[in-house]
């Protein structure tokens, strides 16, 4: 017998061609994001060989007004949006786990709508909505400026949150309301009381894809930016479609970075809500 | 309104349920099913001046499709996100199936394997591509070194096509797992059991099983990668333009509203009848269940 | 002697440092019916995974028929399985799902229609061959994974749990139905259990286990009779165990001081024990008389008068129906169950709780236990 402890049968993630099909995925996966990282401390304009390590571009970012403030404004549009997605998200998870009302099918099929419609349709629509029905004035000081963005990015962010809130609420165990009114709890407190710690790691959830995805979206804003509210993504847009310079791939890497520790944050705080659930 | 609200299991007031209904409904209706509503009206519509458009009824806007520029581009949009899903599940199934059955840690592990690209803000992989495949990327330098020679690869379909995969795996891997991760693994055993070896149990009782988990990988895979704009725009070519490209263009500069309505509606069309067949099939085996309990 | 059909030869298996099964060695007689006893997480399962293939060893060798089977992959193996959750493939319907295996050996149509036919007469199912699963009841399931497994001719025919997701009354009926089905195929059946009843209902042979570790393999009635130590006297049934002294040990008897009683414990069997070690001494419910204090001490065996009577005082009892459970305390602390028959539907009114009673029992009740 070897010494190794025995494969099983059902061991397939043991077995050696599976491991090297998954070893070459992660592979095509990482290695380009890997060598984008690496170059944006290369010591060379052109990006083509290592010619020494320097930190030049990340200084040489954070002196471009233009970007810092497309940086400032994606963050501001993120975080409002999260704000009023989980809100919102969490309120529709609510209605249609507790509630029967004529057209329930018709709302839950709309609200699903935007987590499936392409996403350049939602774009254009947005686009012609603030264009000609509902025109965003140009000249608000800001945050306000940003309005129109941030209300497109609550509209496709809620509709996730929702849908991850709805799969938590699923598990709730509805004796545990029925106990809290039984002890004198109206229906709104025992709501708040009860349910709201039990749905907290959803929210969690929810709060960081509603906060990835804003950050993230290139589409949808593209159409809906005007000349002088220019996000992080469409910043970069515009000096990605040209060439490939060290400055992108550090403004790249700091989105990244971001997007890592967003990811860290997220499971260290759910792993210690779950934990704290299970006492 | 005229039935009151009900709670399921007939408790809670309506005075809760408006004050949790009332927000998200005037949210939806007002940011999303107006701006949707009126798209919709002008694909019926015709250009008057630069921003005036009169809603005539008419079907020209979803007629000029059919004119062979756009019809191409149409037909290649298809067929490029068809070979992109085909491709994905080639490549994520047998990840899928490492995933279902690693150890619990192993399993964390290659979820988030795939799961943070997929977090990773959709410019930043597409520009991180570009770096490889441009000429004086690595894979050039590479192919290069072995004697084949400098290969254009930045800017072609099959940078497109590269491009659509790498960023429509996640898509495809996640409900493949949770697919895979459902079934039975005692069907595999019993597979097994009576005689059959592992490829044979894969294609009789593997696929078979998960075959709604793949159908709804393809949708998932399929319905977003039909209408990329950025992957194609930034590492196609001038042949490699699809839908979403000829929509933005009727937007941004073309200024044919109703044109580009008409095309964002058919891509619009097509997501919802793939969405409705699934739905019909997803209730008719719950249905086929019921009846069975 | 012929080579027995099972043989496992000092079979180890470890997941990470956990040892599910610890050096087991095992004999199972082709056509019997042998049943693998224990409380969940004895290792029963392993075991039987193991003679499946669906677990490697990891130290040891495991026989079928005589030939070492090890390193044999699950689907190479003359071997089948009913598994616990049935397993029965949703995609195919039952006829299906009985020919799947015949259809991977390449059985030729003909011969595969007919041996389908026959495996579902077997089981009752000729009517439901072109059901799918969905459509059929938990105990029709089991039945199209009995049939499934038969229907290849395997030399053995494991079974894991196979009643335990039916209700009771599917589950009793379902016990005799297996029982006459071994006997109509000849085919080996091992049947993993972890309740007793099933297991000393149907088996030829039993093997009790605790802990990855064999205790004892026995005959049903052997293992209820004369168990081994106090893990299976305690597991199989109810028994009332007495901690004492070997206080005599010959070849044809012993005495035993046991804690809490009045009287030593007389056995007409030999221990072979060293003299004045702890031991402890099992005796079950029916097997001991009470009769009311009021009557005269019962007299005990001639060859140690005062043993195997004590006094003590009832604290509950339980009616069963059949039999009245009762509990007694005696004046030294020691506690008993005590079973009687209710045998006349006009019996007395059952002895009430404070009674003062004397217990007894013949020198052929109790079992002395040595670990």
């Amino acid at each position: 017998m070897s010494k190794k402890s025995e494969i099983g049968p059902l061991d397939y993630a043991r077995r050696l061609p599976l491991q090297l099909w998954v070893g070459v995925v992660l592979a095509f996966m990482y290695l380009p994001l890997i060598s984008l990282v690496a170059f944006s401390f290369n010591d060379s304009r052109r990006t083509i060989h290592w010619e020494g390590f320097t930190t030049d571009w990340f200084v040489k970012l954070a002196g471009d007004d233009s970007l810092i403030e497309a940086f400032v404004n994606s963050l501001t549009i993120a975080l409002i949006a999260t704000i009023f997605s989980v809100v919102l998200g969490t309120l529709t998870a609510i209605v249609l786990w507790r509630f029967r009302f004529p057209g329930r099918g018709l709302f839950d099929g709309v609200i699903t709508l935007p987590i499936v419609v392409p996403e350049i349709c939602m774009g254009v629509a947005m686009l012609v909505f603030f264009g000609s029905v509902f025109p965003w004035p140009r000249d608000l000081p800001w945050p306000f400026d940003l309005g129109a963005i941030i209300i497109s990015h609550i509209t496709f962010c809620f509709p996730f949150v929702c849908v991850v809130v709805r799969a938590r609420l699923a598990s709730f165990n509805r004796e545990m309301e029925e106990a809290a009114r039984d002890l004198g709890a109206s229906e709104v407190r025992a709501l708040w009381d009860v349910l709201l710690p039990h749905v907290r790691p959803a929210l969690i959830s929810g709060a960081l894809l509603a906060f990835t995805m804003s950050l993230d979206d290139f589409v949808i804003t593209f159409f809906t930016a005007g000349p002088n509210t220019v996000t992080f993504p469409v910043k970069i847009y515009s000096m990605v479609r040209f060439s490939v310079t060290p400055e992108v791939n550090a403004a790249s890497s700091v989105l990244m970075l971001i997007t890592v520790l967003l990811t860290v944050i997220g499971i260290r705080l759910q792993g210690k809500d779950v934990a704290s659930l299970e006492g | 309104m005229s039935d009151a609200p009900t709670a399921l299991g007939g408790r809670g007031g309506s005075r809760t349920f408006w004050l949790t209904f009332s927000a998200p409904l005037v949210w939806i209706v007002a940011f999303f099913v107006i701006p949707l509503s009126v798209i919709w009206a002008y694909s019926f519509g015709r250009t008057l001046g630069l921003t005036e458009i009169a809603i005539t009824g008419t079907l020209d806007n979803y007629a000029r499709v059919a004119e062979p520029v756009y019809l191409l581009i149409f037909v290649k949009s298809v067929w490029f996100a068809a070979l992109t899903t085909a491709i994905c599940l080639l490549v994520g199934f047998p990840y899928a199936l490492a995933m279902t059955f690693a150890s619990a840690r192993g399993k964390i592990w290659l979820l988030l394997g795939i799961m943070l690209p997929f977090w990773t803000n959709l410019l930043v992989r597409t520009y991180a591509l570009m770096a490889v495949m441009r000429n004086e990327g690595y894979i050039n330098d590479a192919l290069e070194a072995v004697g084949i020679g400098r290969v254009e690869m930045l800017h072609t379909n099959f940078a497109v096509i590269v491009g659509l995969v790498y960023v429509h795996l996640p898509f495809i891997v996640l409900p493949l797992y949770s697919a895979l991760d459902r079934m039975d693994r005692s069907l595999i055993e019993a597979s097994l059991d009576l005689g059959a070896g592992h490829i044979s149990t894969l294609f009789r009782v593997v696929i078979p099983i998960v075959k709604p988990g793949i159908y709804s990988a393809i949708l998932l895979g399929f319905i977003p990668a039909l209408g990329s704009y950025l992957t194609p725009d930034l590492l196609g070519g001038p042949d490699s333009q699809m839908i979403a490209s000829v929509i933005e263009r009727q937007f941004k500069r073309a200024n044919d509203w109703p044109f580009g309505a008409a095309l964002s509606f058919i891509l619009m069309y097509l997501t919802l009848i793939l969405m409705v067949a699934m739905a019909i099939r997803d209730r008719r085996q719950a249905r086929a269940q019921e009846q069975a309990a | 002697m012929s080579e027995p059909m099972i043989r496992f030869e000092n079979v180890t298996k470890r997941f990470g440092s956990f040892i599910a099964v610890d050096n087991v060695s095992l004999e199972v007689e082709a056509g019997e019916f042998f049943t693998l006893l224990g409380p969940s997480g004895c290792g029963k399962t392993t075991l039987l995974r193991m003679l499946a293939g669906l677990e490697t060893p990891s130290e040891g060798r495991i026989l079928i028929d005589g030939v070492d089977v090890t390193g044999v992959a699950p689907n190479k193996r003359p071997i089948n399985m009913v598994f616990q959750s049935y397993a029965v493939f949703p995609h195919l319907n039952v006829a299906d799902n009985v020919a799947y295996g015949l259809k991977i050996d390449r059985v030729p149509a003909q011969e595969r229609a007919t041996r389908v036919q026959d495996a579902l007469r077997l089981v009752k199912l000729e009517d439901f061959a072109h059901r799918m699963p969905d459509q059929l009841s938990g105990g029709q399931r089991q039945r199209v994974a009995l049939a499934r497994a038969l229907v290849k001719r395997p030399k053995v025919l494991l079974l894991d749990e196979p009643l335990s997701a039916l209700d009771a009354k599917l589950r009793d009926a379902m016990r005799a139905e297996l029982a006459a089905i071994q006997q109509e195929v000849g085919v080996t059946f091992v049947m993993v259990t972890h309740d007793q009843d099933e297991a000393l209902a149907m088996a030829s042979r039993c093997a009790l286990m605790n802990r990855g570790t064999l205790q004892q393999v026995a005959t049903p009635s052997d293992l209820y009779e004369y168990p081994a130590n106090r893990f299976v006297a305690d597991f199989i049934g109810t028994i009332n165990l007495l901690e004492g002294t070997l206080s005599t040990d010959e070849p044809d008897h012993a005495a035993v001081q046991a804690e809490g009683l009045d009287a030593p414990i007389f056995v007409n069997h030999g221990v072979t024990g060293a003299p004045d070690s702890r031991v402890w001494v099992g005796i079950r419910p029916e097997k001991l008389a009470m009769v009311p204090a009021t009557q005269p001490r019962p007299e005990g065996p001639a060859a140690l008068p005062p043993a195997n009577v004590t006094q003590g005082t009832i604290i509950r009892s339980a009616y069963l129906g059949s039999v009245t459970l009762y509990d007694v305390e005696t004046q030294g602390g020691a506690t008993f169950k005590v079973a009687r028959p209710n045998g006349e539907r006009m019996a007395d009114p059952a002895l009430p709780a404070g009674e003062s009673v004397y217990l007894s029992w013949e020198p052929t009740a109790p079992v002395v236990l040595l670990t």
